[in-house]
């Protein structure tokens, strides 16, 4: 890839990077969600009668699973729309591969946070149990995804390979999330919901639940607007790079 | 809140999960904030849909 150096006068009548007022915000609102998520998991909430403090746990496992499952939707999504509109907007392709970014790292947060959680209350930090190989698997699936993406080609080449790795990813998380009803599982069921749809947990467990959930989400959000803008970027600066390869070629052979 | 932290079962299990992924996040952040950085002045703020 052929980059360009800015001159300080171009340096100057650019913007410092891919912020807006709305970003600043969302990523200040973001980070005192997180505090509080801390002081609610670590210190306001309650031990559980049966697995006491090792509870505290739950307050980042699962905001982490919930949005590596909404990043790999968002993916699968906008995949979709990549792939089935007339417009084949690379727009959308930027997003489903950003959130495909932040989706793995969460995934992988996923993964450890529930591993110092059995060492807890399993005695070990993996067992091959349904949910935790069905995650491991998508866990995989999503770091291939984002090898495809690495690989050569134009950028519509890349988006359309992705895409329907994407699509297929996504087909995994029903797996996961309905393994320990399907197999036999050492995990535990779901944490809020019992089959019949009630609430089983106690309100300031819910409520800091709750602050997770909201605070690894807007988190994500505002990865994603800027890591699909670094793409914008990154992808424009290639463009002109091709552009001007394909001058300076037809400039040495003459060629108009 | 402080005496309800240091006297937790697993302390170290616990505040483990919550420091990775404090430390994953920041990097996670920090890394796209610097790719932003790296990017952006190459690039005019015509170009940028986001200004």
């Amino acid at each position: 890839m052929t980059t360009t150096v800015p001159t300080p006068q171009q340096a100057a009548s650019t913007s410092a990077g891919t912020g807006t007022r709305a970003t600043r915000a969302l990523g200040i609102a973001a980070i005192v969600m997180l505090g509080w998520t801390a002081a609610f998991g670590l210190g306001f909430s309650p031990a559980d009668r049966d697995q006491r403090d090792a509870v505290r746990i739950l307050y980042v496992h699962v905001p982490t699973v919930w949005v590596a499952y909404l990043a790999f939707i968002i993916t699968a999504l906008c995949s979709a729309i990549y792939l089935f509109t007339k417009r084949h907007s690379l727009g959308f392709d930027r997003v489903a591969g950003a959130s495909a970014e932040v989706g793995v790292a969460f995934m992988a947060l996923t993964l450890i946070t529930g591993a110092l959680w059995g060492r807890i209350t399993w005695g070990v930090y993996w067992q091959w149990d349904a949910r935790l190989t069905t995650t491991a698997l998508l866990f995989v699936s999503s770091i291939g995804y984002l090898a495809v993406r690495g690989l050569g080609g134009s950028h519509h080449q890349r988006a359309k390979r992705s895409a329907v790795i994407g699509l297929l990813m996504v087909l995994e998380i029903p797996l996961v999330h309905w393994s320990v009803r399907m197999w036999r599982s050492l995990h535990q069921d779901a944490s809020v919901l019992d089959p019949s749809g009630d609430v089983t947990m106690d309100g300031l467990m819910l409520f800091s639940l709750f602050v997770g959930v909201i605070a690894f989400t807007l988190l994500y959000i505002w990865l994603v607007l800027h890591r699909s803008r670094t793409l914008a970027l990154a992808d424009l600066i290639e463009d002109r790079g091709l552009d001007q390869a394909v001058a300076s070629r037809r400039a040495e052979a003459g060629v108009n | 809140m402080l005496g309800t932290i240091v006297a937790m079962d697993d302390a170290g299990f616990i505040l483990g999960s919550y420091a990775i992924t404090a430390a994953v996040l920041i990097g996670l952040a920090w890394r796209v904030l610097r790719i932003s950085r790296r990017l952006s002045p190459q690039v005019d703020d015509v170009d940028k849909y986001w200004t």
